[in-house]
């Protein structure tokens, strides 16, 4: 059996353990039609032309962890921003980790979304919200919709700040030898709210792991919303992202995502400009080595005057490692004084490895600034020999280069101490001491 | 100190340098004139080990040991230092980490320990105050936005911190007026001493005015065709290039 008869199967298993009378169902059953239907996407699609999904198909993946398991706070400490306080959603294995989680509900709920997903007190807003922005169409999103059941669920009121960043940690422990999960994630900030999240999977062994993560996010009037993806997972588990974000007038939304580990990682991050005056901001970093690929496809659809997008990813490729970066740009006709802006810049560090970018704009607006850039580049020679005439080694040199080039993306990110981590981050990717602190 | 003896070098089979002779003891400044295209900044790549170079006759002998297989952070840490006409920009780094991680590498390639904090904090304060360097640009990503007077004066803030034996200066004096061209010369003068030695390459006489050379060469088609002391440089000035090609064509 392979992996799509596999799911498509386990759905009736699937209700018998959860509320089959709550309006989400109905939605759970159309998105099991509608993958039924489609089933994996293929590289036949130009959306999926350079990252295939035919060898995770094959593989046997348990779709329900069998077992709880659980795992002491000094083992995965390292991996929490544990510098700072923080409000934490943890997962292990897909199973809510109330040990090792801070959730909280004063004035502001950081909690889970099996709980959102059943309390009648949540209902109102999941009717409002729930799967809304998310795609009815995309096969993967579809997916996931129909097995939605946990993940994280923050609501923001209206004026209210969180006192912390919170934390979405998805760990899984290697009890299966290969486990997939699909954690749904729905993020509202209302009208002046503001928050910073976290995101991270990380499983702790060698066994494989795909997770196929939804994650919906609102940002109303004024809201502000800091999103920072931190991708350094081991080389056997794989992530399918599909992040959609809704944004009305004024607001402010930025994703970061930081992809330095993992197997195979598909970044779908799409944005809708639902209103006026609105900021959307994506920046990456993305360094790998071996064999990994990583596949960035961004959305920004302007869909209302005067709003503003801004895209700049970095990407450093080495051995036989691929990338991908896909940008697509709409500009509806009534999305006049639009300021779109995207980048894409990349060094190849080795002959063996590959990078497909490619900008996709389609505007239909004539008074818009749209521009578009992309490079491909080795490291700078005169450059290298400048840092080595001043007695820093090649190896060292270069590193220092790469690090350069990666670093005016880490400006915008607005917690130092994560600031601080991605830095080492970036530093051990590349396999050196810098020489100084970061 | 420094002994070239017939050296040839060139890129892609194309020699640039045709067979110099030139030897700088400490305690000596020399200067390297000569019209545009002669070889100037290819003979100070050359000795710095840019990889670019091919040497394909003679050598290049520091302190009695040819640096032949040795790569340009090697040459760094045997002494030698070079200015570079055009510093790189070098985002999200600093002034000050730079140095951090120059010294340290020097250090280590010495089998020294790394320099403690304090000390370095010390080492850039005094040294920055020698090129009166602002404390605020060290915090500055190094290079990135400077104008092309601070990247000069930052060259030489570099030489002071690192204390090369043999510096060359590539063109510093390109681009300063003459306010930072004096603060440059000044820098490079205070470091001068017995036991280091300075080669300045220029196209004009201006900078030695303020570093004084000892001696004069004239650089032609990759070849010294005139040495002399530093009145050769005055007389260049006033005559020009065309007499020395016209005299090296006899």
């Amino acid at each position: 059996m392979d992996l799509k008869e596999k799911l498509v199967s386990s759905f009736l298993a699937f209700e018998n353990n959860i509320d089959v009378d709550h309006p989400v169902h109905d939605i759970r059953s159309e998105a099991i039609k509608n993958f039924e239907i489609k089933g994996f996407p293929s590289k036949k699609e130009e959306a999926w032309k350079y990252t295939s999904l035919s060898g995770l198909q094959k593989t046997n993946f348990s779709i329900f962890p069998k077992e709880e398991n659980a795992l002491e706070y000094r083992e995965v400490k390292k991996y929490f921003l544990h510098e700072i306080d923080t409000y934490k959603i943890v997962f292990i294995d897909g199973i809510y980790s109330s040990y090792l989680s801070e959730t909280t509900h004063d004035g502001v709920d950081v909690c889970l979304m099996s709980a959102a997903l059943t309390k009648p007190m949540y209902r109102q807003i999941i009717e409002l919200y729930f799967n809304k922005v998310a795609s009815t169409e995309e096969s993967l999103t579809t997916l996931n919709t129909a097995f939605s059941k946990e993940g994280a669920y923050i609501y923001i009121p209206k004026n209210k700040v969180p006192k912390k960043p919170i934390e979405i940690l998805h760990f899984s422990t290697g009890n299966e030898a290969s486990l997939m999960l699909q954690p749904r994630n729905l993020i509202i900030a209302e009208e002046n709210a503001e928050l910073q999240v976290i995101e991270r999977h990380q499983s702790l062994t060698e066994n494989e792991v795909l997770t196929n993560s939804v994650t919906e996010i609102f940002a109303a009037k004024n809201a502000i919303v800091d999103y920072y993806k931190v991708q350094n997972d081991t080389k056997k588990a794989s992530l399918i992202d599909n992040t959609y974000i809704s944004q009305k007038d004024t607001s402010v939304v930025k994703v970061h995502t930081f992809s330095f580990g993992g197997k195979l990682t598909r970044n779908n991050l799409n944005f809708y400009q639902d209103g006026q005056h609105i900021d959307s901001t994506m920046k990456g970093v993305t360094i790998l080595s071996e064999k990994q690929h990583v596949d960035h496809h961004t959305l920004v659809h302007h869909k209302e005057p005067n709003c503003e997008s801004h895209q700049d990813y970095k990407g450093i490729y080495g051995e036989r490692s691929t990338g991908v970066f896909n940008g697509k740009i709409i500009v509806d006709k009534i999305a006049q004084k639009t300021n779109a802006f995207q980048q894409n810049n990349n060094i190849l560090i080795s002959d063996k490895a590959t990078i497909n970018t490619k900008p996709q704009l389609e505007i239909f607006a004539d008074d818009v600034k749209c521009s578009h850039g992309c490079t491909i580049g080795q490291l700078d020679e005169e450059a290298l020999f400048y840092l080595q005439s001043r007695g820093i080694p090649k190896k060292e040199a270069s590193a220092l280069l790469m690090y350069a080039f990666a670093n005016n993306v880490l400006e915008s990110v607005r917690i130092p101490e994560l600031k601080r981590r991605i830095n080492k981050l970036i530093a051990n990717k590349l396999g050196v001491r810098l020489g100084f602190d970061l | 100190m420094l002994k070239i003896d017939n050296l040839h070098a060139g890129v892609e089979g194309n020699e640039i340098l045709n067979g110099i002779n030139l030897e700088v003891n400490a305690g000596e400044v020399h200067a390297i004139m000569g019209p545009n295209g002669s070889g100037k900044s290819t003979l100070a790549a050359v000795i710095a080990g840019k990889e670019e170079f091919e040497v394909t006759e003679g050598t290049v002998i520091l302190d009695g040991e040819d640096l032949e297989d040795s790569a340009p952070e090697e040459r760094a840490h045997k002494g030698i230092f070079m200015s570079f006409q055009y510093p790189v920009e070098i985002p999200g780094v600093t002034v000050t980490n730079f140095m951090r991680t120059a010294i340290n590498e020097s250090r280590k390639a010495r089998g020294l320990e790394e320099m403690p904090a304090n000390q370095m904090l010390k080492l850039i304060r005094e040294k920055s105050e020698l090129l009166e360097i602002d404390r605020k640009f060290l915090s500055r990503s190094l290079n990135e936005g400077f104008s092309g007077g601070e990247k000069k004066r930052n060259e030489i803030f570099q030489m002071a911190m690192l204390e090369p034996k043999l510096a060359i200066l590539d063109e510093t004096d390109s681009g300063l007026d003459i306010d930072a061209l004096r603060i440059v010369a000044n820098g490079v003068n205070k470091l001068r001493s017995e036991s280091n030695a300075v080669i300045v390459i220029t196209h004009y006489q201006r900078l030695l005015e303020y570093i004084v050379p000892d001696y004069v060469h004239v650089l032609h088609e990759g070849k010294i065709v005139k040495s002399g002391t530093k009145e050769l440089a005055l007389e260049l000035e006033e005559k020009g290039y065309d007499w020395i090609k016209n005299e090296a064509v006899v």
